[in-house]
Order: structure tokens, then sequence, then C-alpha cells
């Protein structure tokens, strides 16, 4: 089932065009990211979704159902927010409990299904604490069992990760995960982090200037990017130009060509090969990162460590297997 | 280096900052003593003898007890309009963008920036020309000017420093508007409403200026001790009531700068 469906979208602020003629559609049980640069209309989806922004123009469903003129309070979707927005004059109990005390169930039993919340996100008996006495990471675990003890069909995550330090993200990222799966929920996921996105998720969707450039599985993100942004973006892909492919033999305006592709030496059968001259190399612990001059243009290989590197000035030969070279849309 | 030179203030200056004080607080104390003083007609310095008489005195005048209870009320109404007019206008001015913003925040504040008696004509002339007769609203109506700017002014401090994710986070987990006022956005702001509402309280309670021009028949206490010294008989009743107005007045005061003092000052305390 169709869990979230936007349906040529748009959410213009005057002149603004924060998202663009988007069209998606989240199935239900899936980790779906919305990976993009600040400024790029994901965070504005995450909230038309919630309910905090209203589309100028466009369709959105939720679970089937209309969410236009629908209030935030009125859609089942739980959101942690990217600040977690915990309320200071409650006690962590009582931030957890506040779904359910708006909604009119009784104190022993909202209480019990906090605790249970807490336990979820491992802070048992926290519940008497301020926010204000919580590191970071355990703030963001109680934003968590805020939005989870209400049973959402959708939690909408806006950066949940960005504001913790690197192991704790690590960690946070492989207990979201589980979490997921654990519960069988829809989760969205905004992030300009694209290893976070490809870790993560189950498909991405790749966001610029309002637009959606790209939806795939991570893998599909990764290996077969329709165009350069998504390239450049997701990963530090080689971007061949028309004049290169041409050399090739190929007419495209475009195509990306991963650095752990290329092989050293001239090309076998089924193979492409290209000339250039390194010009920098560089030991990268697993790998030794090799930068070529082919004809003005710049091409990165990753070699294995252990192959021997050529020394820098003298021109090479470097070959791919014609399926690795991926051509792209535009320029 | 600096700090330790800071530490010691010369003697001159020492001697200036004590008269200064002196200047300011004497004139308040000698009121005090007055108020227990045996001569009734002229304040004679030092008092003949000391009494306590006049507390009965003043507690069996009927036009005191009057006095006393128009200003309360007065004030008690003018703050209730201003705690729910002040926040209304802080709300939408801290928690929207819409044109004019700057300019609703200057008119709002511009009642207190204004002579007292600027705003007394206004009113007056305001009145007549509706055809409203003087009464114990036109008092309230105005107060309610100048106390509203003080709620405001602590209201919109707080909601500045009210994280806007707060509210929607609220809304994201079912609250509706009103859920979301009473849950969240009161608890947050019911300090600085308290320190807002109790100064509202204290300025409209000596306010002397707009309410001559907006009183009909009514005295107010203060106007009330202003026409006792015109026309002498049991003098220090009114240095009893000035007591009074002065404690009524400096315990709310104090209340307000202690609930605040954590990181906001009193906007307004100044007046």
């Amino acid at each position: 089932m169709t869990a979230i469906l936007f349906e040529n979208v748009s959410r213009h602020f005057g002149s603004v065009r924060a998202v663009d003629g988007v069209d998606l559609a989240v199935a239900e049980g899936e980790f779906f990211a919305m990976l993009g640069p600040s400024g790029s209309g994901k965070t504005t989806c995450l909230r038309l979704v919630a309910g905090f922004e209203q589309p100028t123009s466009g369709h959105i469903e939720i679970f089937g159902e209309t969410a236009e003129g629908v209030p935030p309070y009125r859609r089942n979707v739980n959101t942690v927010f990217q600040d977690y927005a915990l309320f200071p004059h409650l006690s962590i109990l009582d931030n957890v409990a506040y779904g359910l005390m708006v909604k009119g169930i009784g104190k022993a039993e909202r209480r019990r299904a906090a605790e249970d919340a807490l336990a979820m996100v491992a802070l048992p008996g926290y519940g008497a604490r301020k926010p204000g006495q919580l590191s970071g990471g355990q703030r963001q675990r109680v934003a968590l069992a805020r939005a989870l003890v209400n049973r959402p069909r959708v939690l909408l995550l806006d950066e949940p990760l960005g504001a913790l330090d690197l192991k704790l993200r690590e960690q946070m990222q492989e207990e979201l995960k589980t979490l997921q799966k654990t519960l069988g929920l829809t989760f969205i996921f905004v992030t300009h982090d694209q290893s976070e996105a490809l870790s993560m998720a189950d498909r991405v969707a790749v966001f610029h200037e309002g637009k959606v450039r790209q939806v795939g599985t991570p893998e599909e993100i990764y290996r077969r990017p329709k165009t350069r942004f998504v390239a450049d973006f997701v990963g530090s892909s080689n971007v061949l130009s028309r004049e290169q492919c041409a050399r090739l033999g190929l007419n495209a305006p475009a195509a990306s060509l991963r650095p752990e592709s290329i092989l050293l030496g001239a090309p076998a059968d089924g193979q492409l090969g290209l000339t250039g001259v390194p010009i920098a190399a560089s030991f990268l612990g697993p790998i030794n990162r090799l930068t070529l001059d082919c004809g003005g243009e710049r091409i990165v290989a990753a070699l294995p460590a252990g192959t021997p590197v050529p020394a820098t000035g003298e021109p090479v030969t470097f070959a791919f297997n014609r399926q690795d070279l991926h051509v792209m849309e535009e320029a | 280096m600096r700090s330790d030179r800071l530490d010691r203030a010369p003697l001159p200056l020492k001697i200036s900052a004590c008269l200064g004080l002196l200047f300011l607080h004497l004139p308040i104390l000698l009121i005090f003593l007055y108020a227990f003083t045996t001569e009734e007609k002229s304040y004679r310095f030092p008092p003949p003898g000391l009494t306590l008489q006049w507390f009965a005195v003043t507690w069996n005048r009927p036009d005191v007890w009057a006095a006393l209870t128009l200003s309360v009320k007065v004030a008690s109404l003018a703050t209730a309009i201003a705690l729910v007019l002040g926040t209304l206008c802080a709300a939408a001015v801290s928690r929207s963008a819409f044109f004019g913003r700057e300019a609703v925040s200057l008119l709002v504040i511009l009642p207190i920036a204004l002579p007292g008696i600027i705003t007394g004509i206004a009113l007056r002339s305001a009145f007549s020309m509706a055809d409203i007769p003087f009464s114990f609203f036109t008092i309230v109506l105005g107060h309610a000017t100048f106390c509203i700017v003080v709620v405001y002014n602590n209201a919109v401090a707080r909601f500045r420093r009210l994280s806007g994710s707060l509210v929607e986070a609220s809304m994201d987990l079912g609250a509706d508007g009103f859920q979301t006022f009473r849950y969240v956005i009161l608890p947050n702001i019911a300090t600085a409403l308290l320190a807002g509402g109790m100064l509202a309280f204290a300025l409209s309670f000596d306010e002397v200026i707009v309410t001559t021009f907006t009183a009909g028949q009514q005295s107010t206490l203060p106007i009330w001790m202003l026409e006792e010294l015109i026309r002498p008989r049991q003098r220090p009743v009114t240095n009893v009531v000035a007591m009074v107005v002065v404690l009524v007045t400096l315990l709310p005061i104090l209340a307000a700068y202690f609930l605040t003092r954590d990181g906001d000052h009193i906007a307004g305390a100044g007046k």
C-alpha cells in the first residue's frame, strides 16, 4: 500500500520555489530517505506531510486519504524534530506521554505506555528528569519515544542525527534501522548526509532546487545516477563530458564512472580504455587514490592497496568495463 | 591589574553616592515618620510626639476606603485587559511575519514613551467626541493603554526565547490550538505574564496624570491624596495611605524582579 503520495506538489514562498512539482510515492513499511543539500526542499516536503505547510498546488495523500486542509493534530504521522523540541517545563515521562495526555488517555495507562516507550529507546528510569538534564543523544531518544508512543503510521525524522557526534551517530543509525524493521513502520528520513541516506534507507529521493532528481534504491542511486548533480552529490564520481564520451564512441551528454571501476592497463575484451597523465597520488589505507589528467579533465581512480601506483607525469592507459560507464541525462 | 583599581572607589565618589541615595530615599522615610506624628496641621521637625492613632482614623474614613476600592478595581481590570491583549499582541508579533509588523510593535510601545499628559488629553478628547461619559470604565481604558505595554514587553521577550518548534511539536503530537496554549505556551510564559501583570497593576495603582483626564467624579487613591494635600484635615492620614501605596506597589515590583531575574529584564520597569 502507498503510505504517502505526492502528485505534482509545489510549495512556493513568494518567488522562492521551495518545492517545485514533486511526484513521490512512499510504500508502507519503507525506510525512505530524502537526500539533498540545504535549501533543496527536502525539509519542506517533510513539513508538507506533517501538515505544518500547505501545498501551493498539487495533491498529497496519506494512506489514500487526501491531506489538504487536515491540520497536523489530525494526521496519524509524528515527527522527530531536528532540535528535538522537547517541552522544557515537563519531565521526560510527561514529554513522552504528552500525545496520549492530549488524547485524553487515563493517567495510569499513559504512564505505562510512556515507560514502555522509554525502555524501547534504552532510557528506562529517566522519566523523572527534565530535558535540560539529558545529553544530546539522550534527548534524541526521548524525542523518538515521544513520537513512537502515539503509534503513528508514518514517522518523520528531520535530520535527527545532525546534532550528534560521529560515534553516537553511527550507533543511532543502526538502532533506528533496527527499530524500523522491528516495528514495521514507515520512516521518512531527511538528511543532507549521503552516506547516512545510502546506508540506512530502502529507497532514496535526491532533491535539488525543489525538484526530485532521482528516486531509487541506494545502489541504483550510487551506480546509475541520472544526472550530473546526483553523481556529484551522492559520491565522488567521475563525470565524463560529451567530448570524452565521444572519444569512447558514445553519443551522450555526460557519463559517470566510479573511481573504483578503473583498472590500470590496456583494455581487454568488452572493456573501454583511456589514456591519462597521473598528477597526484595519495594513500588512503584500503585504497590508493590516483588523480589523472585526461585531456584537461580530471579523473580519479581508486586502486586497491598493494597494486603498484604509476609515477606522476608518465602517461598511462587505464580501462573499465563497458557496463561501469553510466550514461546520464544532462551535463 | 585593572580590577584591583576598580575594587576601591575613591572617597569623594563614595560620599556622593551616599548623598545621592539619601536624597532619593530620605523623603520617603520622612513620609513614613509623619504617619506617626501627633501633630495634625503642619509637618514640624522633629515631630512633637509619636502615635498610632492615625491608623485607626484612616481605617474609619469612608472616603479612603472608596478611593482604595476604586484604585484596586481599576488596576485589576486594567491589568486583566492588558494581560489578554498584550499577550495576544506579543504572540502575533513574535510568532509570525506580516506586513507592518515593526510598525505595530512600535505603536504598541508608544503609549509608555509618550508623556502621560498627551495620552490623557488624547483620550479625553476622544471620549468626549464619541460622547462617552467619564466613568469607571474610561479610567480603566486609560490605564490599559500603558498596562498593555508592560505585559507586551515581558511576553514578547519570553516568546522570542520559546522555540517555535515546541508549538509544532505539540500540534504534531495531537494537541489542537487550545491544548497547545494550555499545556505548552502558557506554562512557558507564565512567569513573564505574572511579572508583567504585577508591574501593570503597580503602574495603574499610582497613576495620576492619565487618571485626572479620564476620570469623572471618582477619585482613585493617588487623586484622593492630591486633593488631601490641598485642604489640610487630619494630615497624617495621607501619610498612612502613602505608606500603604508604597507597600502595595513595591511588593509586586520586587516579586516581578525575582520571578524574571533569570535571563530577561523587566521591560518598562523604569516608568
